[in-house]
């Protein structure tokens, strides 16, 4: 067991996470909500302990299950669910959806649909704070899919060549949307994709968040020393479908069940000794989903006298 | 208007160059200077550089391999820790300069041939253009993406692209597409400070015309058109090199006694439909001549645009001369088939007033 400086902050968050996507799995279910939804049950501890090494300052970029990742840097669970359900008052006004999450003032920069289409944002973002000096550190998030991707290399040997100060977290939950990873590449550990180009590369088990948030921290004091970018690999599984209404067929229901004793948060509770805190902290948790969707279903829907503002952005006065 | 274009398609060195109408050019007027549309181009660079430190260059090949890429040098030797030369990695590193662009620099990324920018499409149309809008304009791509675009001789199907009407389907970019030295200055000095992401298309083609250009610092607003030669039988519109052939054919007609009003709308996003309404509206017939392919092409969109808003006023169909919906082959008479010429369009503007 890895001790945290957290523990209780940590568990909370992750509750919360789990409490939000099952809040958001069953308003889809009773089709209060719609869209193509992708949740992170199951990949807390990613989430969670990526965002506990992190500062405010540093820019997050996620992908298409990008919830929890935001969530774990603190965004609003009422706004959030707000955008995810196309409410005016969701972070984009209703503009971008599950899949397009901002939350820039928490440092969650912006999420995109595109597989790896993130990961050289990030790279830009890590460069613009060696120019700027804000000491920032470019992150982002995103799935063994894109590990595939021309965008994955190109941004991984671009990183090393500038020395950026970044982190990628491949969160390698086994499958690229329908098919098992096997089914896309020889190569078992995306990791080694990064000692191809000389970056420093660890894969740690995602179900468990203090092993994370190690990684995380190394990768963290590297970059702010001027070390260039680190890669952690975090091996964990997505407890639901690719997207809500996924039949899973290509799982055995065996490996799923597997996985459920995995449970990052009970992993969690376990390794922290937080039996006597977990449930008061799931309670809190519930509780402000249940608030969070109150207000983001009374909340008014995306007005379509918005539909022609924002394509571009006007100057600043 | 003279057309000095051939020394640099044919990488010839300006500085010896044989043309006499770039070397006999007047004297330039008090507060204004010669300048080459290259010169125009880098003083832009330059001034953008030196007015905002955030301003950054990725990538030199601004010039293309023409002689003109000197000013390349000359810039990197001005401004050293400002040019950052990036991998031939094009997803890499225009998703780089859009980064960059959200997190507080204002990137001008070059992609070179505009051919290129088929690698990154997916940064430009997918993040680029849609960052702003799907994050309910919390996050801005204040970012110049800049590429050579269309036939400048020898290029073939891979080398050849004028891609602006592809972009121009695309909400949420600007595209520049000047035709003068004036207008490539001015206009990038606006681009730069814009908080959009702004594609600029300049043909390698251009580098050699030379204009007057002030010595003051200007920035020419974006979706403002200038009407380039007024006249009153027929309204021409091009853009980026065709606004050359536009002239060249404007005064092979004014020969015949046919008087011929060249508007260029220099940016396309915004676009100055209005100029181009009342133009029409003053001559009664419209030839638009562009450089992409005709189908969907920049032309397509100005000629929808006109028998829309201005049926009425139109004596004769619209009539586009565009490139050839084939690829450009390689073959110089093949390619001189596919491409607008000057001569398309005195054929095109005399079969409407026959």
């Amino acid at each position: 067991m890895t001790s945290v400086p957290d523990p209780l902050g940590m568990l909370e968050r992750m509750w919360l996470i789990r409490a939000f996507e099952e809040r958001v799995s069953e308003l889809y279910a009773r089709n209060q909500i719609a869209g193509l939804l992708h949740l992170g049950i199951g990949q807390e501890g990613v989430a969670v302990g990526l965002a506990w090494g992190l500062e405010p300052r540093d820019r997050l970029f996620g992908g298409h299950r990008a919830h929890a990742h935001a969530l774990a840097r603190g965004a609003d669970p009422a706004r959030l669910l707000m955008e995810i359900a196309g409410r005016a008052t969701g972070y984009c006004g209703g503009k971008g959806g599950t899949m397009h999450i901002a939350a820039p003032e928490t440092g969650f920069v912006t999420a995109t649909g595109v597989v790896a289409g993130n990961i050289p944002l990030a790279l830009g973002s890590a460069y613009a704070s060696t120019v700027s000096g804000d000491g920032a550190l470019g992150v982002v998030a995103f799935g063994d899919g894109a590990g595939q991707t021309g965008s994955f290399h190109e941004s991984l040997n671009i990183a090393a060549l500038w020395g950026l100060p970044l982190l990628f977290v491949c969160e390698n939950n086994g499958y690229a949307e329908f098919s098992p990873l096997s089914a896309h590449t020889k190569v078992e550990r995306l990791a080694r994709h990064a000692e191809t180009y000389g970056i420093p590369a660890v894969t740690v088990d995602g179900n468990d968040a203090a092993a994370v948030l190690a990684a995380v921290r190394d990768g963290v004091d590297r970059a702010r020393a001027g070390g260039g970018p680190t890669f952690i690999e975090a091996l964990t599984y997505r407890l639901r479908g690719h997207y809500e209404g996924d039949p899973g067929k290509y799982r055995e229901l065996s490996e799923l069940a597997d996985w459920k004793q995995k449970d990052p948060i009970a992993r969690f509770v376990a390794d922290q000794g937080l039996e006597a805190e977990s449930p008061a902290a799931e309670a809190r948790a519930r509780a402000i989903v249940d608030a969070a969707t109150d207000a983001a279903l009374a909340a008014p829907h995306a007005s379509v006298d918005q539909l022609r503002t924002q394509v571009t952005a006007e100057a600043v006065a | 208007m003279s057309s000095p274009e051939t020394s640099a398609a044919l990488g010839a060195d300006p500085s010896d160059a044989s043309d006499p109408s770039v070397m006999s050019d007047p004297p330039a007027r008090a507060g204004w200077s010669r300048l080459s549309y290259a010169e125009g181009m880098a003083l832009g660079l330059r001034e953008a550089l030196a007015s905002d430190p955030t301003v950054r260059l990725m990538g030199q090949y601004f010039f293309g391999l023409t002689p003109w890429r000197r000013l390349t040098v000359d810039i990197r030797e001005r401004f050293p820790d400002r040019v950052w030369d990036p991998p031939i990695a094009e997803i890499g590193y225009v998703g780089t300069g859009i980064g960059a662009a959200i997190s507080g620099l204002r990137p001008i990324v070059d992609v070179a041939t505009a051919s290129f920018i088929f690698q990154p499409f997916s940064q430009v149309v997918n993040e680029a253009a849609n960052i702003h809008y799907m994050t309910g304009g919390q996050t801005r791509v204040p970012m110049v993406i800049h590429v050579n675009h269309g036939i400048r001789g020898g290029g073939a199907a891979q080398h050849s692209h004028s891609p602006q009407a592809m972009l121009w389907n695309t909400p949420g970019i600007k595209i520049m597409t000047p035709s003068s030295a004036r207008d490539v200055r001015g206009l990038l000095r606006t681009a730069v400070e814009d908080d959009n992401p702004v594609f600029w298309a300049d043909h390698a083609k251009l580098f050699d015309y030379v204009d007057d250009v002030p010595d003051a610092e200007e920035r020419i607003p974006f979706g403002v058109a200038e009407i380039k030669r007024a006249g009153t039988d027929v309204t021409i519109v091009g853009t980026s090199l065709m606004v050359r052939r536009a002239l060249e054919a404007a005064e092979i007609l004014a020969a015949d006694g046919i008087s011929a009003e060249v508007v260029d709308p220099r940016t396309l996003v915004p676009f100055d439909t209005e100029t181009i309404l009342e133009s029409v509206g003053r001559t009664g017939r419209l030839v638009i001549v562009d450089e992409c392919h005709q189908s969907c092409g920049v032309g397509a969109e100005i000629a929808a645009r006109v028998a829309e808003h201005a049926f009425d006023a139109l004596r004769a169909p619209i009539r586009r001369i565009a490139t050839a919906d084939v690829p450009i082959p390689f073959g110089r008479p093949m390619e001189e088939l596919v491409e607008p010429s000057a001569a398309k369009v005195v054929t095109a503007v005399r079969s409407l007033l026959g």
